[in-house]
């Protein structure tokens, strides 16, 4: 056993032990990030404040919540809407939290893109962050089944639905899913184990993961500067933190994000009281019935781009019928945001405003997804049915293009 | 094609925002700020209102004249033949010139209503039970205690000449089909007779007391009790409200065969539905749902209110509570961000 | 390193205003935590002793508890501080866990008391325990008459009130 001294104070006699000094210099106080950065950095830590707040909201929720499909409705609308005390509040912070929460994400992950931070060394952060969009996606698919209305019964049984498409193993894989031929009991209680166990389990261990990604590269900054930490972290050290390109975690990067988030409370409770519909659809209001479709239907918000993606080919092109045609290319965009960091093939790490072919990409690419989430939710019908074809091969398109495009960049720039 | 149109705008306007800003040395991360701002409301705009603009078009306001009107215009609008409607329109208005004898009218429903009509409060009690009834007619005949005060006069003389026209379900019962409603139509009797016999059910409907609350009761349980009344009065007959206790007085077998489809629960439609939409719903379904089974309901303004208030009070009780700790928590939150910025700009200050 | 005072007022400003949103986030959980209002309101019991024979066990639930209503017959007779005149008959109106450790004793009507199987106590017609374990007699639940044969477990009438007021410890008859 190591010698152990008589302790001083209580902080000694933690430090001897769990060596609270040198954990604290690494995680916080000597953990340097760079000075140029703008609130977008921020983000980050606002996710992980909305994460807290959907995890607390969901515990009290998990007190009355009854998951089984004669009781779910009413555990929700009844007694936690009406009866529990602040029974209300805690739900309505987790439905509009779990909807914000995809605005955040999405902001956090164009940032990324933007400022050029998922390639050269920094692969793994982008990687473990799109990880997460993923098991994020999972656990707001598999939380909106929980309150058993109409447009939870209709998204589960449409999205189930699809993996029917799958060649060979299609019919009895959708089956297997569901635990029952149709969206059942079976259905909500094992989605109800993914929602409230599994994934918030792995969500956890992919922060932190996501969290480790970022220390070896280190964060990015706005100008995409590869400088000298060790040189730049003496000179803060030494009392010079006015000329150092580098912060400390602790209490600098934090003070940003505490200030950031603040900000962002007023905003989101905002929503919370006065307007939550957007989260809370009024079509959810109605129990579930299996025997009758909503005459409009669609996903949340975050989900319509990817919805219009899968039923924006509606004709048949080259043999293939459009509902296929639909569902590969509803697979291509789930997956293709994943291997971005080879798609890009300039060396560039700088800001999209400061690189002459990405920045024209970028933006595209942003007003495409702007078309798709809205002609998302619009019945698509007439004229909004192509559009959304036009929207969805555009997406394809810059896709496909990047690498040429990158390419040719990289030539523009003479490799820089 | 509009949200296009306006994406396109709210386009250019950032392109522009984004050069006259950096030109006059807008701080950079306000820049940033107000582009992201625009353009989460570009989105939200098109994902929401916009969206749910096109997906439930306008429709005219409720009107509580119950004079025909807006029936007669959208029978014009679908370029059918809207004479029939006129001439029964022109007919109610004319009775209603009458000014009505409460003591004649008594005896007028002595004769007619109350072979099928409970008038609890006048001491006409139930001919069958619930069950029975609603096999005899197809729907329980609902009680007339208070329909004087909750149903608008000219909507009663309209509804007691001819139900269907009245209720604006003459899909449902075509002239000459087979299916016949279960209320006969009084259109054979005298103007004056029918105007007499509203008359007795308005005077009777005055005298009845306010439903009896427990004491101590608070402003909320009042107001509920008094809601609720009218509620059981104007919608219980075929809806059932769950989370009020309230089962309907014919049982969903019976509707079902009764109009081909249940009517549904109601205890969150004040949710999945709304005020403005049920607002106009009621007053005529026909107009928000064509081809329902619904009916008209005839309630004057300040009843369809109470109605309405009352599935806010069991479908969103919680409503006061909440519309009263929001300023708090907003006001809170705000001095916590005051509090963060000025502890960010003491730390940052040692940075720059 | 990090200049104390300079950032140490404002953080712990900061703090202080941050840690009363997280003490009014504790007060809105406990209160979430509460017993719901139907669950409190379903606290009575109404019981009709109308139909009731005398020596014969009655056992009503209240507030999830076993009630004993044991009616006196006529060898029976009423025990001061611990009867219940209910119309023209005394009644024994006891909350049915042994008062040593819960478990429900079992009445004999041979011999007109309670036996405990947990650990053999034993307690009269009226509650009061006379033999082993138990340290005192069986609860009164708090109950009201109405009009004639009726009870309502769970409302605190007038004599309930009376009966604990006038109840003492060293009570001990056989």
């Amino acid at each position: 056993m190591a010698e152990f001294e008589k302790a001083n104070s209580i902080g000694e006699w933690f430090d001897q032990r769990l060596n609270v000094k040198a954990f604290t210099k690494v995680m916080m106080t000597e953990y340097w990030i760079p000075k140029e950065i703008n609130f977008l950095w921020a983000m980050g830590a606002l996710l992980v404040m909305l994460f807290k707040l959907l995890i607390i909201t969901g515990i009290f929720l998990l007190m009355y919540y009854k998951p089984d499909v004669n009781m779910a409705f009413d555990s929700v609308n009844y007694t936690i809407m009406q009866e529990v005390g602040y029974g209300w509040l805690f739900r309505n912070i987790h439905g509009v939290g779990a909807s914000v929460v995809f605005l955040i994400i999405y902001i956090h992950m164009f940032t990324a893109i933007y400022y050029g931070s998922y390639k050269k060394g920094r692969e793994m952060i982008w990687l473990s962050g799109m990880l997460l969009f993923v098991l994020f996606s999972a656990e707001g698919f598999s939380g909106y089944m929980l309150p058993w209305g109409q447009m939870s019964y209709w998204a589960a049984y449409v999205i189930t639905e699809i993996f029917g498409g799958i060649p060979f193993i299609g019919g009895d894989l959708v089956i297997w899913i569901r635990g029952n031929f149709y969206v059942a009991d079976a259905t909500l209680t094992r989605f109800f184990m993914l929602h409230v166990l599994l994934i918030p389990v792995v969500l956890i261990g992919a922060i932190a993961f996501h969290f480790y990604t970022l220390r070896f590269p280190h964060v990015n900054n706005e100008e995409g500067e590869f400088f000298d930490y060790k040189k730049e972290s003496e000179k803060y050290l030494a009392g010079d933190k006015a000329n150092s390109k580098v912060i400390a975690f602790w209490p600098d990067f934090l003070s940003k994000d505490f200030m950031v988030i603040a900000i962002f409370m007023v905003f989101f409770f905002y929503l919370v009281f006065y307007n939550n519909g957007f989260a809370m659809d009024p079509v959810n209001f109605d129990k579930a019935d299996g025997m009758k479709t909503p005459a409009h239907i669609y996903p949340e918000w975050y989900f319509l781009w990817s919805y219009e993606v899968l039923r924006g080919f509606f004709f048949e092109i080259g043999g293939v019928s459009g509902k296929d045609l639909g569902l590969m290319a509803f697979g291509f965009a789930q997956g293709i945001f994943l291997v971005l960091p080879w798609l890009d093939r300039s060396p560039m790490v700088k800001p999209a405003n400061q690189r002459p072919v990405f920045k024209y990409w970028f933006w595209l690419l942003m007003a495409d997804l702007f078309v798709l989430t809205i002609f998302g939710k619009l019945p698509p019908t007439g004229i909004n049915a192509y559009v959304g074809f036009f929207a969805s091969t555009t997406f394809l398109g810059l896709f496909i293009s990047l690498p040429f495009l990158t390419t040719i960049e990289s030539k523009i720039v003479g490799g820089k | 094609m509009f949200a296009l149109y306006v994406g396109l705008a709210v386009a250019i306007l950032l392109i522009v925002l984004n050069i006259v800003l950096s030109k006059i040395s807008f701080p950079k991360e306000a820049r940033i700020l107000s582009i992201i701002v625009i353009l989460v409301g570009y989105i939200y705009w098109g994902f929401e209102p916009f969206a749910h603009h096109e997906m439930h078009p306008h429709v005219e306001d409720a009107s509580f004249a119950f004079d025909g009107k807006q029936d007669i215009e959208a029978l014009e609008h679908e370029g059918k033949d809207a004479t029939e409607a006129k001439t029964f329109w022109a007919t109610i208005a004319k009775i209603a010139e009458h000014k009505g004898d409460a003591v004649a009218g008594k005896a007028l429903v002595t004769a007619n209503c109350t072979g099928c009509h409970s008038i609890k409060t006048e001491g006409f009690a139930e001919v069958m039970s619930d069950a029975d009834a609603a096999a005899s007619y197809g729907v329980t005949p609902p009680d007339l205690s208070i329909a004087g005060r909750v149903y608008d006069r000219n909507y009663l003389i309209a509804f007691i000449s001819n139900p269907v026209k009245a209720m604006h379900i003459e899909h449902k019962y075509p002239v000459g089909g087979e299916k016949v409603f279960p209320m006969p139509s009084s259109d054979f009797m005298q103007p004056q007779e029918i105007a007499d016999m509203v008359a007795y059910l308005v005077d009777s409907a005055s005298k009845v007391p306010a439903p009896k609350i427990k004491e101590g009761s608070s402003e909320f349980e009042i107001s509920k009790a008094t809601n609720k009344e009218v509620f059981e009065t104007a919608c219980v007959r075929c809806h059932a409200m769950n989370y009020a206790s309230i089962q309907a007085k014919t049982s969903a077998e019976a509707m079902s065969k009764y109009i081909g489809a249940t009517p549904p629960d109601l205890s969150q439609y004040i949710r999945s539905r709304g005020e403005h939409y049920l607002h106009n719903f009621i007053n005529d379904p026909q107009r928000k749902l064509s081809g329902t089974g619904m009916p008209r309901v005839g309630l004057t303004e300040k009843a369809q209110t109470q109605v309405v208030e009352y599935m806010t009070q069991i479908g969103d009780s919680k409503k006061d509570e909440r519309e009263a700790l929001g300023p708090k928590v907003l006001i809170y939150l705000t001095i916590l961000a005051i509090f963060a910025l000025l502890w960010k700009q003491k730390i940052w200050r040692d940075l720059h | 390193m990090i200049n104390e005072s300079r950032r140490g007022f404002m953080g712990k400003a900061f703090g202080a205003v941050a840690a009363v949103g997280a003490v009014a986030s504790l007060v809105a959980m406990k209160k979430s935590w509460d017993p719901l209002p139907s669950v409190m309101a379903a606290g009575f019991t109404t019981v009709d002793l109308s139909k009731f024979t005398g020596n014969k066990l009655e056992i009503v639930k209240w507030q999830g508890k076993p009630i004993f209503i044991l009616k006196m017959a006529a060898d029976m007779p009423a025990v001061e501080k611990r009867s219940v005149k209910v119309g023209d008959h005394y009644y024994s109106v006891m909350i049915g866990l042994c008062t040593h450790l819960g478990c429900i004793p079992a009445y004999r009507d041979t011999t007109h008391d309670f036996k405990c199987a947990c650990h053999g106590g034993e307690f009269s017609a009226a509650g009061v325990h006379k033999f082993g374990p138990p340290p005192r007699p069986l609860d009164i639940p708090p109950f009201t008459i109405k009009d004639g044969n009726t009870i309502v477990l769970g409302e605190a009438g007038a004599e309930y009130k009376a009966l604990i007021a006038s109840l003492s410890t060293d009570i001990n008859i056989a």
